[in-house]
């Protein structure tokens, strides 16, 4: 049975085992002097018996199907004449998806290789015996659940009691989700990269600073090894990323004191929404708006001042970053410089001080560490962004800090390293893992950073 | 008045020159983040308003059975091969007929979308008598000529400079003055699946991908995200190590870059389980971890202010603790997290970045139909366009925004009627 009509056999038994749960615990009761001994309501036992027959049977077949293709092509490869056994990785990669190609375009019977022919047919019948097995297991599986969980309803089970634990399992099971996706990404992006370094030694990729992951198919083109060295590249992050702070920063420190200390209740209540619309236009319509409007703008203007910008100019996308950005750090600095408790501003106007000299000199600076923490949060944000670098920021990897020349990011050379049509182990698409792993790293750093930054502050005023 | 009285006097102008300074500076750096999203929401809406609205040509087009070498008792196969882009190329040949050389052939030919032999075919099967007869039929006109229409093209500009030459001029002055070139609502934006001639492209392949993939991600992280949160929130043990690297985790993915989920997906969805690229299901896999964070946040605290006298009410009645949880707190939070989950799903849905890694940018013509078919999002289709060197594709692009913006608005005004409807002060 293919998964989906599996799934919803499964889904009708489940539905089934509840009524005949609920049934057989009023017919239970009954027979024992009336519905109150029953230890848990009707329905518990229905769910009861739900769960029995289908929580091992989905585990199963999700499992199951998770792993059976791996399984399958692997034992194909080992039923592969002695010969062929010597061959890389990559090769039996290959041969495995032309047998999967004779598969599926059904030109078994027409193939002429031999081995290949076999491999086909060993390949199919393992399948089906899986597909078959998987059919059986997971119906045994649900049908004997279904029966046992019957048997087990007399008046003093306790239903509820099951049920309620499963329930609590499965609640740890979904928080812990979290913790799961981050071990998944640390694994994804380790083990790739650990991969890349074994091709490429780990001291060019970090101190490198020629970038053009441009490698050869065959050994003997020219320009047969690219090089990966990362330094311009995280150089370009860096400025790019400097550019959106140097803009973010002053605008949105400026909008968060202005909203939380000069602005009359109805213009904040206005003006703050407004702002936080900037964090929610989808960043590729920013991408948009830096390649469409902003580049050839500063290009304009450049020209008329005798400059020479380029069209994909770190100058634009760094300020279109810089707009998205500037609610995140508006609306943090917001946050903590509300929290400064009234009494200090009272203390500076008590001696004398303007409101302006209040603010300069006692409120920000007792809002500093989360003011810091905010811009840190931005920082990482900027670094992490992808779309508007994709589309207004080139994709030359130059060492320059000149705002006005084009540069490139990390995040643009992941895209362009994995959108292509790329082998998955070649070192090209690898690089993309590597580098993946040093932006998680430092937009990691940054986030524990200002965390840690931002909860030393509240601690101190409360 | 003594010395330091005065001292303060002189410099008091000064101060209060500086309060007001500083205070204009605070409210400037406000307008200026204002006239941002203004500039930049006019910019769009000026570029996109135009592509609602698309040029058609009135054709008379004479069914000749002879040239498409079928007559009305032919079966539907023949009627469905016939060569329909001849009769409309004789149509204009008979409207125009001096034109000579390949390439004046080539434009005039041009003049109409490729589609229109489709939709002339579509007409007759749907209708065989037409055959032999002549009948008139407004056709997509290309894009070039579309965007002289729309004023893009500058007809001062040299000729080798131009898009459209003077001998195009000529013609679309005559179906001008003929009244055969008409402006009407854009149908095809809204109807068709991705193209390459972007008169014929459309946004309903990207917006039902959208919608599976929003689907997927709904279904998979809102009840998850529920559950964790009432967890965390309700059942938790303090001081617990694992809960603690729970939430540390939970913070910290909240800030983790989406292109690395991007990687994530490519590496243990698709290269490991191997989940089928391109599809709503891989994309609606990625997002919904990344949106976990966003929705279990907002829903814990929603079930923080649940008061706890309603639970320890429910309590005193016997109930157990998933009881509580179940039949009371959940359904008073329920607001509050539906709140939180729409703001999740809107962020999703304008998530491009880690969508390209796990091959939703190939480029798909057919609307997709379900969670397993190939398909595109809408930003990452406003990504392909804004690739495409057209111009009629600058103007497409502008449009999908204010369409993905269109949604992304009506969730968050539901999102705040939700709000302001079912919010409680206990």
């Amino acid at each position: 049975m293919p998964f989906q009509t599996l799934l919803i056999t499964l889904v009708a038994l489940l539905i089934f085992s509840y009524f005949i749960g609920h049934k057989r615990s009023i017919a239970v009761s009954t027979l024992h002097k009336g519905r109150r001994n029953l230890h848990s309501r009707p329905h518990y036992y229905g769910y009861m018996v739900a769960i029995w027959a289908g929580l091992p049977a989905l585990l199963i077949l999700f499992l199951w199907s998770a792993f059976s293709a791996s399984m399958v092509t692997s034992l194909t490869i080992s039923g592969l004449p002695d010969s062929m056994q010597l061959k890389t990785h990559d090769e039996l990669g290959l041969i495995i998806n032309e047998v999967k190609n004779i598969i599926e375009a059904g030109q078994i019977s027409n193939e002429t290789d031999l081995v290949k022919r076999n491999a086909a047919i060993h390949y199919q019948r393992l399948h089906n015996i899986s597909s078959l097995a998987k059919t059986v297991v997971v119906l045994v599986a649900a049908l004997l659940g279904l029966l046992l969980s019957w048997r087990m309803i007399k008046p003093e089970t306790r239903a509820r009691n099951r049920v309620e634990a499963v329930v609590r399992w499965a609640m740890i099971g979904c928080a812990s989700i979290a913790v799961l996706t981050t071990v998944g990404i640390v694994f994804s992006v380790l083990f790739e990269s650990l991969h890349f370094f074994q091709s490429v030694p780990a001291s060019e990729f970090l101190f490198g600073t020629k970038w053009s992951p441009q490698t050869a198919i065959r050994a003997d083109q020219v320009g047969g090894s690219g090089s990966f060295g990362a330094i311009p590249l995280f150089l370009g992050t860096l400025l790019i990323s400097l550019i959106a702070l140097l803009i973010a920063v002053p605008l949105g420190l400026m909008s968060a004191i202005y909203l939380s200390e000069y602005a009359s209740k109805r213009f904040r209540a206005f003006a703050k929404p407004t702002l936080e619309i900037l964090a929610g236009i989808p960043t590729v319509v920013y991408g948009f708006f830096a390649a469409l409007t902003v580049a050839p703008f500063l290009r304009d203007v450049g020209e008329s001042m005798g400059l020479s910008v380029a069209s994909e100019s770190a100058l634009a996308a760094g300020l279109v970053m810089g707009i998205m950005i500037i609610p995140f750090v508006s609306s943090l600095s917001d946050d903590v410089i509300s929290a400064v408790p009234q009494a200090m501003r009272d203390g500076a106007y008590g001696m004398g001080a303007t409101q302006s000299e209040a603010i300069l000199q006692v409120v920000i600076p007792a809002a500093l560490p989360g003011i810091v923490g905010g811009v840190l949060l931005a920082a990482s944000r900027a670094i992490g962004e992808t779309m508007i670098v994709v589309m207004a920021a080139g994709l030359s990897a130059k060492l320059t800090i000149n705002p006005l020349e084009a540069v490139t990011t990390v995040t643009v050379q992941i895209v362009t390293l994995l959108t292509g049509d790329q082998e998955f182990d070649s070192p090209k698409t690898l690089a993309a893992f590597a580098l993946g792993l040093g932006l998680f790293v430092i937009t990691l750093l940054l986030n524990v950073l200002a965390l840690h930054i931002i909860r030393k502050y509240r601690e101190e005023y409360e | 008045m003594s010395e330091t009285t005065k001292k303060i006097q002189q410099g008091l102008k000064k101060r209060y020159a500086r309060e007001k300074r500083f205070r204009f500076f605070g409210l400037l750096s406000i307008l200026i983040s204002f006239t941002f999203l203004l500039v930049l929401l006019t910019t769009i809406s000026s570029k996109g308003l135009p592509a609602f609205q698309q040029t058609y040509i009135k054709l008379d087009v004479l069914l000749d059975e002879d040239v498409l070498g079928v007559n009305k008792t032919s079966e539907h196969q023949a009627l469905f091969a016939a060569n329909y882009g001849k009769v409309i190329k004789n149509s204009l040949k008979t409207m125009f007929p001096n034109v000579k050389g390949r390439k004046q052939k080539r434009a005039l030919k041009n003049l109409v979308s490729k589609s229109a032999a489709y939709d002339l075919r579509d007409e007759v099967i749907k209708n065989p008598d037409l055959l032999g007869t002549t009948r008139s039929f407004w056709f997509l006109a290309k894009d070039d000529i579309d965007m002289f229409m729309k004023g893009k093209i500058d007809r001062n500009v040299p000729e080798a400079d131009r898009r459209i030459k003077d001998y195009q001029l000529l013609w679309i002055e005559q179906l001008m003055t003929e009244e055969r070139l008409e402006k009407r609502f854009n149908t095809v934006l809204f109807s068709a699946g991705d193209s390459r001639e972007p008169e014929q492209a459309g946004l309903k392949g990207a917006v039902m991908g959208s919608l599976f993939t929003m689907l997927v991600t709904f279904f998979l992280s809102f009840p998850i995200a529920v559950a964790a949160a009432a967890y965390l929130e309700e059942f938790a043990p303090q001081n617990n190590r694992w809960v603690d690297m729970i939430e540390i985790n939970i913070n910290n993915l909240a800030a983790v870059p989406s292109i690395v989920f991007g990687l994530l997906g490519l590496a243990v969805y698709i290269s490991f389980f191997g989940i089928p690229r391109s599809t709503p299901l891989i994309g609606g896999l990625v997002l919904a971890l990344m949106s976990l964070p966003t929705i279990i946040i907002a829903s814990r605290a929603a079930i923080k202010s649940v008061p706890s006298s309603i639970k320890e009410a429910a309590v005193g009645l016997g109930a157990s603790p998933i009881q509580v949880l179940f039949q009371h707190t959940l359904p008073l939070a329920m607001p509050g997290i539906l709140t939180g989950t729409i703001i999740g799903m809107a962020q999703a849905l304008g998530e491009t970045a880690p969508l390209l890694m796990i091959g939703m940018v190939a480029f798909v013509a057919e609307v997709p139909s379900g969670v397993m078919d190939p398909s595109t999002v809408m930003p990452v289709q406003i990504y392909l366009w804004s690739d495409s060197p057209e111009r009629a594709f600058t103007e497409r692009t502008s449009a999908a925004i204010m369409v993905l913006l269109g949604f992304l608005v009506l969730m968050n005004l539901f999102a705040i009627m939700l709000r302001k409807k079912f919010e409680r002060h206990w």
